[in-house]
């Protein structure tokens, strides 16, 4: 198949701690995850993804290419994860508006990539070096369609490095694209990052399956190969998820279309059909909500007030509760590690425990609506807005300290 | 059972033969083209390209989208539908990840010509190894009948009622400007150059292969430009085509609506994919 000879499985770069550039501590997340084709056209602030990869990806045996624009791009790394290799791009909001066309099809036809998102603040051409947690919704409603993208929300430099990894396992796993949320400041920041040995690195990751095996791990007959998920028939509400089709092999579907299609790759007009592949590709994710969300729970068992937050807002708001803690108050913190799919379950916990749910974000509010939708009947949820820059820890105490009296 | 043609295993000698020869191979008893659609003689070629020189899982086919998309109902192979205009960006990253395929690409004028003309260009210029089938009709046949980058001036389209204001694209120019190493142009008058051509691009050349296809869009481009029966439009493709030899001593008022047909370009020059790989072996000391 693929001249596996070229490519080096393992990661190469010596374990311990390093001072890394969030944006190159992307790169080598990849590199970890054992991303071997990147494809990318130059936005700032991603630029460092691509300089540090096209260097790196050669030395691993990776394929790195800069397309044209966004939309080739991603349509290149569609190409090579059809080819059978782990593929990513980065980009930043406008370049992945750009994207939203094929990352609809790729969520369509199943096609497992990763797509890292160094946000900057917006509309339009925006602010480039200035963070703005713009495209949460876009990562989730971005294209035409339904379907929902795993989405990653870093914090720190290591949480870079390290969801790196969580995403392309997540690809491979649900054979979906996956978001990595970064942004202006997290890519441009220099932060200590611990790189785990080659051993754990390689007992963490999910390889892409070449040959590809059924449930008990013999290897499949091609003729019992159906191309894409599908329900099970004595589990309703349960897919199972085939490997993904490889081409060049026998497993891959005849015709693999981007319409509409049934399970065993056949287009479709019926509207039952059309049902069910938006219920699939959307369920497939939500069932499995419990096994792709990680949060961070702390302090929230005596607090009366809960700070809910995700990404680069996390920074502040756990100085804040911290300082807020040591005063006295009884707050806790509730840190989305996975933005989508949200862990509806955790989040109505924690509004039926608390009296108010502050929500700091960098943008006007777009993961508030959903909190206020799933526990705005149990707990009073405030807003705190700031864009292009981060809060500083005294807004937010300031606020904690206003809900409390 | 009464509807479906009885077959003969026999290769039909004239690539004109019954189209059920292509119907035989693929396991389909039917396409799904207009009465007179030229892209029924493509595919037809195509599979006897295939099967002549058995061709494998090593050739994805990756298709765009446009009345052609129904091709792969009839081809052999693996089939691999991308977006609109995005079949080259799709194949040169499939390419660049599995050096050992060569994709053939399936695309329309409106693919290569209009949204998709970035990766078009950008795919000459690196020398990507695959072949691109332009299926050019000069309209766009799937939404009915618009006027396509290839629309000859003056001609009528449902979009262009009182006829075509802008000049064409001529996609042979426009591959060699950029950088293409294989370009041909064949109509579906021309069926054995064409399977000459085809075969030439699949096998014997490696590097960014365009082989510009002419057919007849009969349903809106015949019957928009008086040419409704499918003998008009085919006539009207054979009649105004003319070979590069014949084509080198007219002027440009003469070429107006001329089809130069030939092959107008096979040269060598490195190709991307083995570039990455002698980069790859170079830094990591193979």
């Amino acid at each position: 198949m693929i001249n596996d000879d070229l490519i080096l499985e393992d990661y190469d770069l010596e374990p311990g701690k390093k001072i890394l550039m969030g944006n190159i501590a992307m790169a080598e997340g990849a590199i970890a995850a054992g991303c071997r084709f990147f494809a990318g056209y130059p936005i700032t602030p991603q630029n460092e993804v691509p300089q540090h990869l096209s260097q790196r990806l050669p030395e691993v045996g990776g394929r790195f290419i800069q397309m044209e624009d966004e939309i080739g791009s991603i349509n290149a790394v569609v190409g090579a994860s059809f080819a059978g290799l782990k593929a990513m791009t980065s980009t930043s909001g406008p370049g992945f508006s750009l994207m939203q066309e094929t990352i609809s099809m790729a969520a369509n036809n199943e096609i497992p990539c990763v797509i890292c998102d160094v946000q900057r603040a917006g509309p339009g051409s925006g602010i480039v070096s200035l963070p703005h947690q713009s495209d949460v919704m876009q990562a989730h409603y971005g294209g035409n369609g339904e379907y929902i993208l795993p989405t990653f929300a870093p914090s720190t430099c290591q949480d870079l490095f390290d969801f790196m990894m969580d995403a392309f396992n997540t690809a491979e796993k649900y054979r979906v694209p996956v978001v990595v949320l970064s942004d202006a400041f997290l890519g441009h920041n220099h932060e200590q990052v611990i790189i785990p040995t080659a051993d754990e690195i390689r007992k963490k990751i999910i390889p892409r399956r070449r040959v590809l095996l059924d449930d008990d791990g013999n290897i499949l007959n091609p003729k019992s190969y159906r191309p894409f998920t599908y329900e099970d028939p004595s589990n309703r509400g349960h897919y199972i998820i085939p490997p993904p089709p490889v081409l060049g092999t026998e497993y891959h579907p005849n015709w693999m279309p981007t319409v509409t299609h049934t399970p065993d790759s056949i287009a479709s007009e019926d509207p039952y059909v059309s049902t069910k592949v938006n219920e699939m590709i959307t369920y497939k994710i939500i069932s499995n909500a419990d096994k792709i969300c990680k949060n961070d729970r702390r302090w929230l068992d005596d607090s009366n007030i809960a700070v809910l937050c995700y990404g680069l807002p996390y920074r502040t708001a756990i100085k804040a509760v911290k300082d807020a803690r040591d005063e006295g108050i009884k707050v806790g913190i509730f840190r989305l590690r996975v933005v989508w799919p949200l862990p509806e379950k955790e989040i109505k916990e924690v509004a039926e425990s608390v009296d108010t749910i502050l929500v700091p974000e960098i943008n006007l509010g777009q993961i508030l609506i959903y909190v206020k939708a799933i526990g705005g009947c149990d707990a009073k949820i405030l807003p705190i807005t700031a864009i292009g820059r981060l809060h500083e820890p005294k807004e937010i105490l300031a606020k904690i300290k206003e809900v409390n009296k | 059972m009464a509807l479906l043609p009885t077959y003969t295993i026999e290769k039909p000698d004239h690539p004109y033969g019954k189209n059920t020869f292509t119907g035989l191979l693929s396991g389909h008893t039917f396409n799904l083209f207009c009465r007179g659609c030229g892209y029924g003689t493509i595919a037809h070629l195509f599979t006897r390209v295939w099967e002549d020189n058995g061709l494998d899982l090593n050739y994805p086919n990756i298709v765009g989208v446009g009345c052609y998309s129904m091709i792969p109902l009839v081809l052999p192979g693996h089939k691999n539908m991308a977006l609109h205009g995005r079949g080259i960006a799709v194949a040169t990253g499939l390419k660049l990840a599995n050096p050992d395929l060569k994709p053939i690409v399936w695309e329309g004028d409106g693919d290569a010509l209009a949204i998709g003309t970035n990766h078009f260009v950008h795919a000459c210029r690196r020398n990507v190894d695959m072949v691109v089938f332009l299926l050019n009709n000069k309209t766009y046949g799937m939404t009915g009948g618009q006027l396509a980058p290839t629309t000859p001036e003056h001609y009528k389209a449902t979009t262009a009622p009182y006829g075509m204001l802008e000049r064409p694209f001529d996609p042979v120019k426009l591959a060699i400007s950029a950088g293409a190493t294989y370009v041909a142009r064949w109509t579906t008058a021309h069926p054995r150059q064409l399977m000459k051509a085809m075969k030439t691009a699949i096998l014997d050349h490696k590097g960014f292969a365009l082989i510009d296809i002419v057919s007849q869009c009969v349903t809106y481009f015949g019957r928009k430009n008086k040419m409704a029966e499918p003998i008009e439009i085919f006539r009207w493709i054979k009649n105004n085509s003319i070979t590069i030899k014949k084509a080198e001593g007219m002027s440009e008022e003469e070429l107006k609506d001329k089809i130069v047909v030939g092959e107008f370009l096979n040269i060598k020059k490195p190709e991307l994919s083995e570039k990455h790989i002698e980069l790859i072996k170079k830094i990591r000391g193979l």
